[in-house]
């Protein structure tokens, strides 16, 4: 597939000497939605900030479409469209007027119905004339999707578009991505959710401390992100795990008063029922069962201390 | 060029303008009111004119000049101070446009509505003391140059500026004082020679005299000399925005 933005040794060295990218190396395919994750402080906003052009890169290339970010920012920035993860807004301006004045900061020549029929999209209509100190926070976001989508990008940031947003509203973010994706629009999304990358992405990246860890098909990543953890809290101490419960899927906590059972939601092998199946011939009885989903961030520390 | 791009900054910062224009219009309106009432009126009347100019009228152009600085450096310094302060910068800075149309938009504003404020308070001066401009044309050339220059220097105070006080610092501390001691309200002829010499260190010194040869042909230092002083002064900020723009200064990080 065509790749859209490729970065090459990509460093950035902050003016107080801290690094936050390192020897980055990524192409993002035309058309994709390309999830990019890490703990805060990764170097997420970094990234797309210096491909946008709001910060400068130390070393290294970018090109956008073929354009070099620095040479060509022209022809590069105006495929780009953004929404950055601050809620920055003109506080004192309608909605309508800045959204105007994002189209034609892009070069774009005015079209009202373009505006009219993207407000709409994101139930914005009614509010068109409201100053945007006016408006919800969730609301805001919006209009900052509807800046960043005013003069038709053919790449969109979304820097955590879905922080502070309601259930809904987050639904009606992730359908309205699905849509773009379809007109052809490639994106790139940071977020915290796993969810999010699940629904959405067709690719995952991770990032910690500035390097790129893991790019992968979602699918491949969610294999790994997929392992749970079910632990049934038992009514005595055990002292020793019996013989037919001892695999690698299986461990008893320090105390001898839970077991917890490892699997993988994604894969047929698993099955709890074996598991419970285990306890009855062993007359293992049991109070309480809990499972819990391995975090993000514990997927993070496994991978970085790979 | 990405004309759109300039001419959406710069309609955007005139509705600005025009959404304060109460207050962006009264404050200079009213100070000059005053200045005619104390310096014109109750003391010039005990002033006998400059080189046969009334006093009332001598003062007119450095009126316009003093307010015409304060605006094109107030107006020019927060236009882009506020983007920066609340982070919606970001969308100027990843737009495809170049610093030439980044200016063209903010400045332009800036300078526009000075121009604006300017014509104001002359026509207001019409109300208090007769005259007759004798060269329109350089009369408006002054204005425009100086509108521009100042507010290019306004502009580069917003970019330096990291907090509002230091916004306030520049006009307060060195521009108000170089106007009223260039020779605003007397011909520095006035003065006694070391003072005199002193003050052509003073740049308002030139725009000023300029200014007010363009309507009595009175002026304490030659047209020439005047035009040479502003246009150096607008290079120096030009060449300032230039490399503003080219390293990032406090733009980008
Ligand atoms: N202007 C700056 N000067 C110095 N350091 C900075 C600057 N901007 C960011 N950093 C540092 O760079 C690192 C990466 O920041 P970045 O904003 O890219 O993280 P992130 O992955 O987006 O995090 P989050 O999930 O919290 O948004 C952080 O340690 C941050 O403190
Ligand atoms: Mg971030």
């Amino acid at each position: 597939m065509k790749s859209v933005i490729q970065m090459k040794q990509l460093n950035k060295v902050y003016e107080d000497g801290f690094q936050a990218l390192s020897d980055i190396n990524l192409e993002i395919r035309k058309g994709e939605i390309f999830a990019l994750l890490g703990p805060n402080g990764a170097g997420k906003t970094t990234m797309i900030s210096v491909i946008c052009g709001i910060v400068n890169p130390t070393s290294g290339t970018v090109t956008v479409d073929g354009y070099d970010i620095i040479k060509d920012y022209r022809a590069s920035r105006a495929i780009i469209g953004l929404v950055p993860q601050e809620l920055t807004t003109e506080a004192f301006e309608t909605v309508w007027n800045t959204v105007s004045l994002s189209r034609g900061l892009f070069g774009k020549a005015p079209n009202p119905e373009y505006i009219e029929k993207t407000l709409k999209a994101l139930s914005l209509w009614d509010k068109k004339d409201n100053k945007i100190m006016t408006l919800s926070g969730g609301m805001k976001r919006r209009v900052l999707i509807a800046k960043a989508l005013s003069h038709e990008p053919e790449v969109l940031f979304l820097d955590e578009p879905t922080a502070g947003v309601d259930v809904d509203l987050r639904k009606g973010m992730w359908s309205l991505v699905h849509e773009l994706r379809q007109t052809g629009v490639t994106i790139i999304l940071t977020t915290h959710y796993i969810e999010e990358a699940e629904e959405m992405a067709d690719r995952v990246g991770v990032i910690n401390k500035g390097r790129l860890i893991v790019v992968e098909e979602k699918n491949e990543l969610m294999k790994k992100m997929g392992s749970k953890t079910l632990s049934v809290q038992l009514p005595f101490s055990m002292r020793e795990l019996p013989e037919d419960l001892k695999s690698k899927r299986i461990d008893l906590e320090a105390d001898g008063k839970v077991l917890n059972y490892t699997y993988d939601t994604q894969s047929e092998e698993d099955d709890i029922c074996d598991f419970f199946d285990l306890l009855k011939q062993n007359g293992i009885s049991f109070k309480d069962i809990t499972t819990k989903q391995s975090s993000l961030e514990e997927i993070f520390v496994s991978l970085v201390n790979k | 060029m990405n004309f759109y791009a300039v001419k959406a900054i710069y309609k955007f910062e005139m509705a600005r303008m025009w959404r304060t224009l109460g207050q962006s219009i009264a404050s200079p309106v009213l100070s000059t009111v005053l200045y005619f009432i104390v310096f014109g009126s109750a003391i010039g009347s005990r002033i006998d004119g400059i080189d046969g100019i009334s006093y009332g009228a001598f003062i007119v152009p450095g009126l316009i000049m003093l307010s015409v600085l304060n605006q094109s450096i107030s107006n020019a310094s927060f236009g882009i101070y506020f983007p920066r302060f609340t982070g919606t910068i970001y969308e100027v800075l990843s737009a495809p446009i170049s610093f030439v149309e980044i200016l063209l938009g903010y400045v332009g504003a800036a300078a526009s509505k000075s121009l604006v404020i300017g014509t104001i308070i002359l026509l207001t001066s019409g109300f208090f003391v007769d005259m007759e401009i004798q060269h329109p044309f350089w009369m408006i050339l002054f204005l425009v140059l100086t509108s521009v220059t100042f507010s290019l220097f306004g502009f580069i105070i917003g970019i330096w500026a990291d907090g509002f006080e230091k916004l306030q610092v520049i006009p307060l501390l060195v521009i108000t004082p170089l106007t009223f001691l260039g020779g605003a309200f007397y011909s520095i002829n006035m003065l006694p020679p070391l003072w005199q010499k002193i003050s052509l260190a003073n740049p308002v010194v030139y725009l000023i005299s300029g200014f007010r040869w363009s309507f009595f042909e009175h002026s304490d230092v030659s047209l020439g000399v005047s035009l040479a002083m502003i246009s150096i002064f607008l290079l120096l900020c030009i060449s300032a925005v230039a490399w503003i723009f080219k390293t990032g200064y406090k733009l980008k990080a």
